[in-house]
């Protein structure tokens, strides 16, 4: 990696930013869903320069069984990063960045989960970020978020999730790695389309009008996204659109 | 890991909540008693001792030369660890961190780091050869709820009383840590619409949304973590930043502020 200080690069040129973005633009999103075979659900999806895919299995079986919670499902969440995902070889398997990323992503899906449907079984989301160009987290909860709805599992409604930074003193969205690397600061959050927030974290430094900032126009974004979320699902489901003649109904049964 | 609590208790906590009290008495934004006693542990280079309420947090510092990381070769290392340990609490058991052990000592670890409060430039000794490495470890004794912020503040305070000791390994006499911030994290709990602010152990599991927010001196922002499955409104976040804000002004000029 290259040592660089914060004042040598340049954020903005003639008002854009270094991939001719807008402060308040996202980068190119594109989703898919069911990519996956063997899986219950999947996603992937490319956010800039990242690539994430996401599988659900589930609800099935608890393995171990003492982790079964006789009330309902229990969720997990692993987010893992593909060594080759990073500039520099990631070494293989969880370190502490992806236990505390997998806990805080859980935790955003899982407020829109009905567990309470699937006593003693489990919901398995599992995360592969294939490369990494700033906020895997986000691109990560927006892909599982739509392969829980792929798998079939009933929720209450969408998680979309998306970042807000700063950089050179101005609040930008969707953060790309140079912006983050070099920043001054990253806000990740999740929220349900009604704007029910899920996941929040913050580093770096922010003033409280700049928070408010932040959080409004990152909101803004997952917004957004959510739409291209439910696109995606629409997209693939559309033959299901409409009323379903009464034998089909049966015919499910 | 949340503890298991009785409907009755819950529901006794509930209706107390709707009185606009608390089980302990004190009122919503009230933290219970913090001590913090520095220098406990004569073999650290620097310590302390917090007390909230019930639930004790020991951190200590180490301090040794080593390398730099490649991308920061004039700068000084933080390495943070948490040990819950399982005298600390019934939920705790042996073994390597878990989940929540992990994202407590990166909490910690965020509040130091993001508010720059160690000057990290200050620590180096031979550009790209050696540096110092800081090693910030928390140790919770007891668990009665809140641990992080006190964890957080034990770090603080005990930074602050940090010796680096240049002369046991030949670099020098041995000068305080040069500390230019004062990070406090501030938690809260969001029950019913009504934010709790450092919450006991019964308020952490009636509760499944908690924010901590780590403010520095200067009244900014230096880090932010939900955790827990239930949602917050954006305006419930902004009133906790307020609160928190607050609050963790006048913790630092209480106990930390000469």
């Amino acid at each position: 990696m290259i040592a660089m200080d914060e004042t040598d690069i340049s954020f903005f040129k003639d008002g854009l930013r270094l991939d001719g973005r807008r402060e308040d633009q996202l980068r190119p999103i594109k989703m898919e869903v069911g990519v996956l075979a063997r899986a219950d659900g999947s996603c992937y999806i490319e956010m800039g320069g990242n690539k994430v895919i996401a599988a659900v299995y589930g609800p099935r079986e608890v393995h171990p069984r003492h982790l079964q919670d006789v009330t309902r499902a229990i969720v997990r969440y692993r987010y893992n990063m593909a060594s080759f995902s990073v500039e520099e070889r990631k070494r293989p398997g969880p370190d502490r960045r992806s236990y505390e990323l997998s806990k805080v992503s859980r935790e955003a899906l899982e407020p829109v989960i009905l567990t309470n449907y699937f006593p003693r079984s489990v919901i398995d989301v599992f995360v592969e970020v294939l490369q990494a160009d700033a906020g895997t987290r986000t691109a990560g909860i927006n892909a599982a978020a739509v392969a829980l709805a792929d798998a079939g599992i009933p929720m209450k409604s969408m998680i979309s999730s998306c970042a807000a930074g700063k950089v050179a003193d101005t609040i930008v969205l969707d953060p790309m790695k140079e912006e983050d690397n070099f920043g001054q600061a990253d806000l990740p959050i999740a929220m349900t389309p009604n704007g029910d927030i899920t996941l929040m974290q913050m580093d770096g430094r922010l003033s409280i009008d700049e928070f408010h900032k932040a959080v409004e126009m990152a909101m803004k974004g997952a917004q957004d996204i959510y739409q291209m979320q439910r696109k995606a699902l629409v997209d693939k489901y559309s033959q299901l659109e409409g009323e379903p003649h009464r034998e089909e109904v049966q015919a499910c049964d | 890991m949340t503890n298991v609590i009785s409907e009755i208790k819950k529901d006794f906590i509930y209706n107390l909540v709707l009185k606009g009290e608390r089980a302990d008495g004190r009122s919503f934004d009230q933290y219970r008693e913090i001590s913090i006693e520095r220098d406990v542990i004569r073999k650290a280079e620097g310590s302390a001792l917090v007390k909230l309420g019930l639930s004790q947090v020991l951190v200590g510092i180490k301090m040794q030369p080593g390398e730099p990381f490649p991308d920061s070769p004039n700068r000084g290392v933080i390495i943070t660890n948490a040990e819950l340990v399982p005298l600390a609490s019934p939920m705790f058991e042996p073994g390597p961190p878990n989940e929540v052990g992990i994202e407590l000592a990166r909490l910690v670890d965020r509040g130091v780091r993001e508010s720059k409060a160690v000057n990290l430039e200050a620590l180096c000794v031979i550009p790209g050869k050696q540096v110092w490495i800081i090693f910030i470890d928390v140790h919770i004794l007891d668990d009665c709820g809140n641990i992080l912020d006190a964890a957080s503040l034990g770090a603080i305070a005990a930074l602050l009383t940090t010796k680096v000791p240049a002369n046991k390994f030949g670099l020098g006499e041995d000068y305080m840590l040069p500390v230019r911030d004062i990070p406090i994290a501030t938690t809260a709990i969001e029950f019913n619409d009504v934010l709790m602010l450092d919450p006991g152990t019964d308020e952490e599991s009636i509760a499944n949304t908690k924010l901590t927010v780590i403010s520095s001196t200067d009244g900014s922002i230096c880090g932010m973590q939900k955790s827990g499955t239930g949602t917050l409104k954006p305006e419930q976040i902004y009133r906790i930043v307020d609160i928190a804000c607050e609050k963790a002004k006048e913790i630092r000029e209480k106990f930390l502020e000469v």
